[in-house]
Order: C-alpha cells, then structure tokens, then sequence
C-alpha cells in the first residue's frame, strides 16, 4: 500500500499555464496538421466530421471550433452558453460542489474557462453522435474547463469526448468539471476517450443526475500512457426506473498511474446500476475502484471489475457495495491474474501460436464491441490496441 | 495416420498411461470405450500434447512424423484436430471470429458451414459464453469443419446432448470423418471417397455415437492400459458386452 501511495505524487498546480493566448475560432477543421489530426482521430475525433451532429473543439484555453448540424441538439461553448442562458443557475456548478476538493476550488477560481454546453431539445432522437475534444497544444498547459451536458425529457444523444495532447507537448495538466442532467425519459450515451501524453496529469471530477426512467451509458477507454489520472465519475440515479451502465477499457503501460473508477447512487425505487471494468496493466499501475450504493428498494446493482497484469504492474481493484436499505440486490464479482492456460491452449489446438493465442485472448478482453460506437472509431480503437500488443508481452 | 508406440504419460506424479499400443489407419474410426478415470481423455491430451500430460517413454507418430514432443499448434496445422468435452469461455472472442481462426489460410464461408449445423445466430456470441452441452458439440464441430484435419479425437460427442441434438451431432460427425455423401456432378462418389481419408478416434461411455458413425475397430482402456480388441466393424460387441456385464471382464484379462 505505501509504495502505491507514493506513487501518486501531489499535484503542484503552480507549474502550469492556467491562462494564455485566445486563438480566434477557426471554424475549418482542415487546417489542422496531418500529426494533430490523428491524435484527434485516436480521441475519438473525426475531423471531417462525417456522420457527427455536431462538434466542439478546443485547444488549450481556446475553442477553435464549434458547430451543431442536427436540429434537435445544441452545442455551445460554456462562456456563450452562460450569457444566453443568464449563467445557467439550475446547472452551473450545481451538481458538483466548488468546495469539494483542491482541484474543483481552482477550477471555480481559475479566470480562463472553456468547455462545452451541449443541450437536446425535448423529445429529440440524435441519430448521430455529438463529439468534443479537448486538445493540449502547449507545454506546461493547464487546461481547464467546465462541461454541461442536458438530455432533455425523451431526448436521446451519444455525446463521444475525447481528450488528447499534441504529440510535442509533455507536460501538462487538465482540470475538467462536467456536470450532466439527463431528464425524465432521456437517453445519454457518453464515451470519454483518453490519448493523453506521457508527463500529463489528468484531475477530472464528473457527476451525473438521471430522472425517472432516464438512462445513462458511459463508456471510457484509455490505451495510452498517462502520467497520472485520478477520477471518480459518479451518477445519482434520483427517479423511479433510471439505468446506468459504466463501461471502462483502460491499460496502464510502465509509467502511467490510474487511479479511477465508477460510482452509481440509487436513490429511487427500480433504479438499476452496472459497472464492469476490465483492465491490463503491462508495467503501470491501476487503482480499479467501484461503488454501488442503494438507498431506496426495489434497486439493483453489479459491479464486474477484471484486471489482467501483464508486465510487472499493479492492479489494486476496490469493489464497494453499500446497501441501507432491506430488500436491495447488489452483487460484484472481481478477478485480477494473469490469461488462463487454459484458453491459451484451446486456442493452440486450433492452430495459434502461443503469441497468436495470446493477442486473441487479450484483443477479446479489451473488446469494445458492447459499446456501441460509430465503426471508423471502433476501427481506430481496434487498431491502437494492434499497435499496442508489442509492449503488452 | 496415426502410430503410437509404447506410450506412457504422466500427469504429476502419477503413471495414467502404461504402455499404449494403437495403430489407426486412414479413414479409419477408432471407438475407446471404458470406465471413468481409465486414461482414455488423458490418451486424446497426450495425442494433441497439452502441458501437464508428460510423454515419459515411447512415440506418437502423425504421418510419418514424430510430433511426440511437438508443441500442440503444430500438431493442430498438421491436421490433428479435437473436440473438446468443456472448452472454455473467450470473452470478447466471437464465434465466427474462431471458426476462421481454425480455418487459418484456407478460404471458408463461415455462414454457410454454421448453417449445417444451425449454428448461425450463435456467430456473433462470444464462444463458449452459456452454451449449453447441445451447443458446446455444434460448436466444436463447426470449428473442426473449417480446420478440416486429418485425424479427429472426440471426447463423448453424446455428454451433455439431448436426442434432438444428438441427431445432428451424430450425422455431423459422419459427414466429417465420410466426407459428403451425396452423389456430385464434379466427381464420382469412388474419387471422392478416395481423396476424403479423415480418421476418427472417438471416446464413448454411451454408444449412441455408434447408431451414425461407422465405427472400424475399437477397444477398451483399462486403467492405463489398452485391451479387448473387437472384430473388424463390430465395436458394438464390447459395448454390448460391457452394458451387460461392466468392466469385470476386463479385471480378469488383463490380470
């Protein structure tokens, strides 16, 4: 346990650039470099924004660009969004408390704010995902923004967020607050992808809040090295009915510290909370935490939580039940090893090679498939994960 | 096709094999009866050389090659093939994403071999993932199909199956060791009967297998050891006889 303490050094917030260079906002994404480009596509965005309702995208402090192209969905930059909606009072800085920890005070405090707003009309079904990116161009960036996110009654969206930083840049932080509300009978599918860099220190603190009959899916993945990420996504599911799923792919390579996981509050009759997580760590470490609390019957809760260590890593997986009511139904199953000999032999009796049995075992653990995401991104997650087997074994 | 010699295999400390002598030639189907823990699932382990099964003395010869100590992949691209009685999940493994693994190179349409065996809306499952004994053997042998061996080790194609499935199971089965049976515009029956030389070395507690397959020779394994021959196309004698009067006869031969 010390040693895992250690490892996660405090964060000096001194040392990086809070504020910095407004960058007109470009509204033609082809002037992107080629290098950057791909560091957006391995984020999750697309550039030539094919079958994408809208998309926001910032770089550093400065949003760059900022567009909806469905009816039905509104996408925004925080500040704009703030002057037209008087400063957003049932929204901003009403899920999550400005005094909860060091990082959300100097975000609250912080001059320089960018973000998204992206909001459904009531009863709109986005047939295209809205993407957004966070891009880090600067050395010694602190990038730090404030989401909102609203799904309105009925109303269904994928809202796929990546994060990324140029491929020049290594140190840097970000700071992101999100606050998302997703109405009565809403439908929210919200991918986060992380492509960060080697020396970055990712503080992300996210809640969410779901009324009646109101669905959730979250989906994460994060393939590339990070110095360090500490985040503890947590949803309330407040109405009668509301679901929320958690799906998390995360491989810690040698130097990356992950400490992360899902919270799920059912605070309402029929609500019902899944988490699964899998992770490899091929020489970093993973703290995989988990928490299902059920405050209200009926309430069901399952938290799945596999780790594979494949290089001398550390997986440290924290499952947590909390029930305080009689009549609540929550469960968790957790594993941590290695690939079984077992299905690496069945493999070899068709034919694969130890290393081919291997990659498949592992390109099967690291599936995405239950995600549900647009095919080019499938494509691009599948392809780093190819890229990636070398170092894995 | 296959030659063992003298064969002995350890599992830890213990002798499970003492000394087998099968000869199984092309197109040729070998049925293993006997008593539970007589060796017979450690003979098809040791045959496709799974870790933990340790030769200690004598051969395994495939087609002319020593794959005695061969590791299992390369048995497997040699044509030895098997049917495993509890394979086990692969999450994120798709099942057709499989069976083209088992086909490596050769081109196959996955759909069309996975309809013979109505298998096709299990494609997209992960494999293995709740099928049940029915599906586990479907499975299996739409994979075997699209490896197309040389030699097929089946371990009790019957556990687990209901009659309805057992049908389907029994007649696959047929098809992969006979090759097709119906008459074909591109070959005469002789041609092809010729170039389909698949043997099979099939372990039976039930003998339900026998009403699809035929069966060449078979013999019982007695406690590491091979005894009882049948005469030629008849290893329903010793079934009967076994079904009638248990392994007691076997005690008194091999003493």
């Amino acid at each position: 346990m010390s040693e895992l303490k250690e490892k996660n050094d405090p964060v000096n917030l001194d040392i990086y650039s809070f504020s910095g260079g407004d960058e007109a906002q470009q509204q033609d994404l082809a002037g992107i470099s080629a290098d950057d480009r791909g560091q957006l596509l391995m984020a999750g965005m697309d550039v030539r924004e094919a079958h994408r309702s809208g998309t926001f995208l910032q770089f550093d402090h400065a949003q760059v660009h900022c567009k909806s192209c469905q009816k039905g969905v509104e996408v925004l930059g925080i500040n704009d969004a703030l002057k037209k909606y008087d400063g957003l009072p049932d929204y901003f800085w009403k899920a999550i408390d400005k005094e909860q920890d060091e990082f959300t005070r100097a975000s609250a405090a912080a001059t320089t704010q960018g973000g998204y707003f992206i909001r459904t009309e009531k009863g709109a079904k986005i047939s295209d995902p809205v993407q957004s990116c966070m891009f880090i161009k600067g050395e010694n960036t602190g990038q730090n923004v404030h989401n909102v996110i609203i799904v309105e009654e009925d109303s269904e969206v994928h809202i796929i967020t990546g994060c990324a930083t140029s491929h020049g840049v290594s140190s840097a932080m970000h700071l992101g607050i999100s606050e998302i509300y997703v109405k009565k009978g809403g439908h929210l599918t919200f991918t986060m992808i992380h492509n960060w860099g080697d020396d970055v220190v990712v503080r992300p603190r996210t809640v969410g809040i779901v009324e009646e009959d109101g669905v959730f899916l979250s989906n994460y993945i994060l393939l590339n090295r990070v110095k360090s990420v500490q985040s503890y996504p947590t949803v309330y599911l407040n109405g009668r009915g509301a679901l929320a799923r958690f799906n998390a792919v995360i491989v810690t390579p040698k130097g990356s510290y992950v400490d992360t996981g899902n919270r799920i509050v059912l605070n309402a009759p029929d609500t019902r909370g899944e988490i699964v997580s899998r992770t490899i760590t091929t020489g970093g470490i993973n703290i995989a935490r988990g928490e299902i609390i059920a405050n209200a019957v009926p309430a069901k809760g399952h938290l799945e939580c596999k780790g594979l260590i494949l290089g001398d890593g550390v997986i440290h997986a924290i499952p947590e039940l909390v029930g305080t009511k009689t009549g609540v139904e929550l469960s968790h199953e957790a594993a941590v090893g290695k690939i079984a000999q077992e299905e690496i032999e069945y493999l070899m009796a068709r034919g694969l090679d130890e290393d081919e049995a291997t990659s498949t075992i592992v390109r099967g653990f690291l599936n995405v498939d239950i995600m549900g995401l647009p095919k080019e991104l499938k494509e691009t997650i599948d392809r780093t994960i190819a890229e990636h087997e070398g170092e894995m074994f | 096709m296959l030659n063992i010699e003298d064969l002995h295999v350890r599992i830890g400390d213990k002798e499970v094999l003492k000394g087998i002598n099968l000869k199984i030639k092309e197109g040729e189907t070998f049925i293993l009866f006997g008593p539970n823990g007589s060796g017979k699932t450690t003979l098809l382990m040791a045959i496709m050389g799974f870790q933990g099964y340790e030769v200690t003395r004598g051969k395994i010869i495939f087609r002319g090659q020593d794959v005695t100590h061969m590791p299992t992949y390369e048995r497997a691209r040699l044509g030895i093939g098997m049917s495993f009685q509890r394979p086990p999940t692969i999450h994120g493994l798709k099942t057709k994403d499989l069976v083209q693994l088992c086909a490596r190179d050769k081109e196959v349409d996955v759909p069309a071999m996975a309809r013979t065996v109505n298998f096709e809306s299990f494609l997209e499952r992960d494999i293995n993932d709740g099928f049940s004994g029915g599906e586990i053997k479907r499975s299996e042998l739409l994979q075997l199909m699209a490896q197309d061996p040389y030699l097929v080790l089946f371990d009790e194609p019957e556990s687990g199956v209901d009659l309805e499935n057992m049908v389907l199971v029994g007649k696959t089965a047929k098809k992969l060791l006979d090759g097709p049976t119906e008459p074909s515009p591109f070959e005469s029956m002789r041609d092809r009967r010729a170039r389909h030389n698949t043997s099979g070395l099939i372990i039976t507690h039930t003998g339900y297998i026998l009403d699809y397959v035929n069966a060449d020779r078979g013999q019982v394994m007695y406690n590491g050891v091979l005894c009882c021959d049948s005469r030629p196309n008849r290893p329903r004698d010793i079934l009967d006889h076994i079904s009638k009067y248990g392994y007691k006869e076997c005690v008194r031969c091999l003493n």
